[in-house]
């Protein structure tokens, strides 16, 4: 149905599947006329595609563990091995589809771990807002923020067994204070509205007003902060595979590989540049998304800049 | 409020979350490890030399007290003794942090220079080819992790196109000159030694590029667009009207105005340039605290690394402070005493 020649006199009142269809329709006409945007969600979902079905679209899905082969090792990127062999013959295409793996199951389970635990904190010490609980919630905050995260992520993971987990712990820890202070903003202005007085008066539940009244009128910034936090998490959990704290070989990562691959400079060149632009491409493929779902979701605002 | 007021508070407040901090640190270094002695001793000394260290470290008593011991060890400068170094850790962060700090600065200077630059440029020539380049760079240079562009620095310079020193502070037939301040670039400066001067800032600029690429472009990009919204404001319209000279209006009214959220969130850039120096470092063999402490961290060297995120936590508190400062002097709103 054309949007324009619908009237108050139109009694057709579309069926919530048209309405989802229209409102898909939309978001994705306000998505995609950023082109980079779109660029964007290819990669990501290529990155995606990759990673999920990496033992059957690799080359050599062998070469993702401790693989040696030296009759084919340091090879120049060639028809067989499109981005090269390692110093001990691994393929290293193989190796980047494998450690794509690692990089989003860590972003994806860091953000569901912190992004409850921040969004709940925030929400609570911005409705309690001057009360005991703000203050001891949001001065924790402050402590977690007074430290660039990434050195004390590198402290935690280094004091804990180097791991995947460990990372992810180290990560998630230094993550939640984000959403805990983007949320506790929104919700301290929300409970003046007059929908949550109104919720208050009739007796609503506190368990309602958050998570019912408050919390609905937040998500929008919040899944904006989240697309936009993927690259972060990953470009966090590259730096600490470079010092190698994350994933352990010989499961590959991407920190690790551009690791390994400097120790061979110049003569591997390729052991370190193709790691090194699979980390670029992925964080700028999840930034460029998160963009187009920050501008998608933003409401009349033009010329971000 | 007035400003003073404001800093004071911010100072107080400022207190409570570095004794936080504390408390986290402590937890980090002393209770997460388990047994710091044991890992301090490694696992074949034997087990009366753990016992003794145990209480040499107030290991023995309950945790608060240890805790208290700590804190009252830091506020005197004991931080005590480095695993890795052998030395006191309050003389080796003597020694590695002006090393450091040199690199911030200079990294923060291109910052804001190449900043104010490109965004400025971008914001005047918006929407033109000029605006799209620095726009792709933006999007290009936030992607590109500190540590990556690092590695990519070393192999270009270092290997493939050697015209500027990649590694370290100083060439090795340099004398480096006496420590004054620490800052290679200053002292060679007061004691005249203009080679070790410039052979010092050549040795800064690649580590420097590459902590600075990131915060760089995002800032250049806020500028742009504060710029791009200030220049349709009526006040501008009214100086343009009054026949004020167009580089007075650009400069003055324009690009003042269009600094304060980029000042703002300085801040956090300053962030991750300081938690950048750990990788950069490492990897230009810069001797500087970070690098120090990434040793420390592998090595599982507690009091080296308590010591180390403390200095940072400091130093992090002290510029968000600094940035409030400056934003506060180009704001009349706040430093007039309006709301803050």
């Amino acid at each position: 149905m054309d949007i324009n020649t619908q009237t108050a006199f139109d009694v057709n009142i579309p069926s919530a599947s048209t309405r989802y269809k229209e409102a898909l329709r939309k978001n994705w006409y306000k998505f995609s006329r950023n082109k980079l945007s779109v660029v964007g969600l290819v990669i990501v979902l290529a990155v995606i595609v990759v990673a999920v079905f990496a033992p059957y679209v690799a080359p050599y899905p062998k070469h993702a563990g401790s693989f040696v082969d030296y009759q084919h090792a340091n090879l120049a990127p060639s028809l067989t091995y499109l981005l090269g062999t390692d110093n001990i013959g691994r393929d290293i295409l193989s190796r980047i589809f494998f450690a794509f793996r690692g990089a989003l199951y860590m972003a994806v389970l860091v953000l569901v771990i912190s992004l409850p635990v921040g969004v709940i904190l925030g929400l609570l010490a911005g409705y309690f807002k001057g009360t005991w609980i703000d203050t001891i919630i949001m001065r924790t905050t402050d402590i977690f923020l007074a430290v660039p995260p990434l050195i004390l992520a590198l402290a935690i993971s280094a004091v804990l067994k180097p791991n995947l987990t460990n990372a992810m712990i180290a990560v998630t820890v230094m993550w939640w204070p984000w959403y805990t202070r983007l949320v506790y903003g929104m919700a301290t202005s929300l409970r003046n509205e007059y929908f949550v007085t109104a919720a208050e008066l009739i007796g609503a539940s506190k368990f309602h007003i958050l998570f019912r009244e408050i919390l609905p009128n937040c998500l929008s910034p919040i899944f904006t902060k989240m697309a936009l936090d993927v690259g972060w998490v990953i470009l966090l959990g590259a730096a600490l595979s470079f010092v190698g704290l994350g994933e352990q070989p010989p499961t590959p990562a991407l920190g690790q590989m551009v690791s390994d691959g400097s120790r061979y400079m110049p003569d591997l060149w390729w052991m370190t540049i193709f790691p090194s632009l699979a980390i670029i491409i992925i964080i700028l493929g999840f930034n460029l998304l998160g963009d187009g779902i920050r501008d998608m979701l933003a409401k009349g605002e033009h010329d971000r800049g | 409020m007035n400003l003073r007021a404001y800093i004071l508070k911010r100072l107080f407040l400022s207190i409570f979350v570095l004794i936080g901090l504390s408390i986290v640190i402590f937890i980090i270094a002393r209770v997460v490890p388990g047994d710091p002695a044991r890992m301090a001793l490694g696992p074949r000394a034997p087990q009366y030399a753990v016992d003794q260290l145990r209480q040499e470290m107030n290991l023995d008593q309950p945790l608060p007290t240890q805790y208290y011991y700590w804190v009252k060890g830091v506020l005197v400068g004991d931080l005590g003794k480095s695993l890795t170094t052998k030395r006191a850790v309050a003389d080796d962060v003597k020694e590695f942090l002006p090393a450091t700090l040199e690199l911030a600065f200079i990294a923060a200077i291109f910052v804001v220079i190449f900043s104010i630059i490109l965004g400025t440029l971008a914001a005047k020539y918006r929407n033109k080819w000029v605006d799209t380049v620095i726009r792709v760079m933006a999007y290009t240079g936030v992607a590109v992790p500190a540590f990556v562009l690092a590695v990519l620095f070393l192999l270009l310079f270092g290997y493939i196109w050697p015209v500027i020193p990649v590694l370290g502070r100083l060439s090795p037939e340099i004398m480096p000159p006496p420590t004054i301040t620490g800052l290679i670039t200053v002292d060679s400066l007061i004691t005249g030694d203009l080679s070790a001067f410039w052979d010092a800032l050549k040795h800064l600029i690649l580590p420097a590029l590459a902590l600075a690429m990131g915060p760089l472009f995002q800032e250049a990009r806020i500028v742009r667009s504060a710029m791009t919204d200030n220049m349709s404001k009526d006040y501008l319209a009214a100086a343009v009207g009054y026949g004020i000279p167009s580089s007075v209006i650009m400069r003055k009214y324009l690009l003042k105005p269009s600094l304060i959220p980029a000042v703002s969130v300085m801040g956090l850039d300053i962030a991750s340039l300081m938690g950048n120096a750990f990788l950069v470092e490492v990897i230009f063999n810069w001797p500087g605290i970070s690098r120090y402490g990434m040793e420390a961290m592998l090595r599982k060297d507690l009091n080296a690394i308590s010591a180390v995120i403390i200095v940072f936590g400091v130093i992090f508190v002290l510029v968000n402070i600094i940035v409030d400062l400056i934003v506060a002097y180009l704001d009349p709103r706040i430093r007039l005493g309006g709301k803050v």
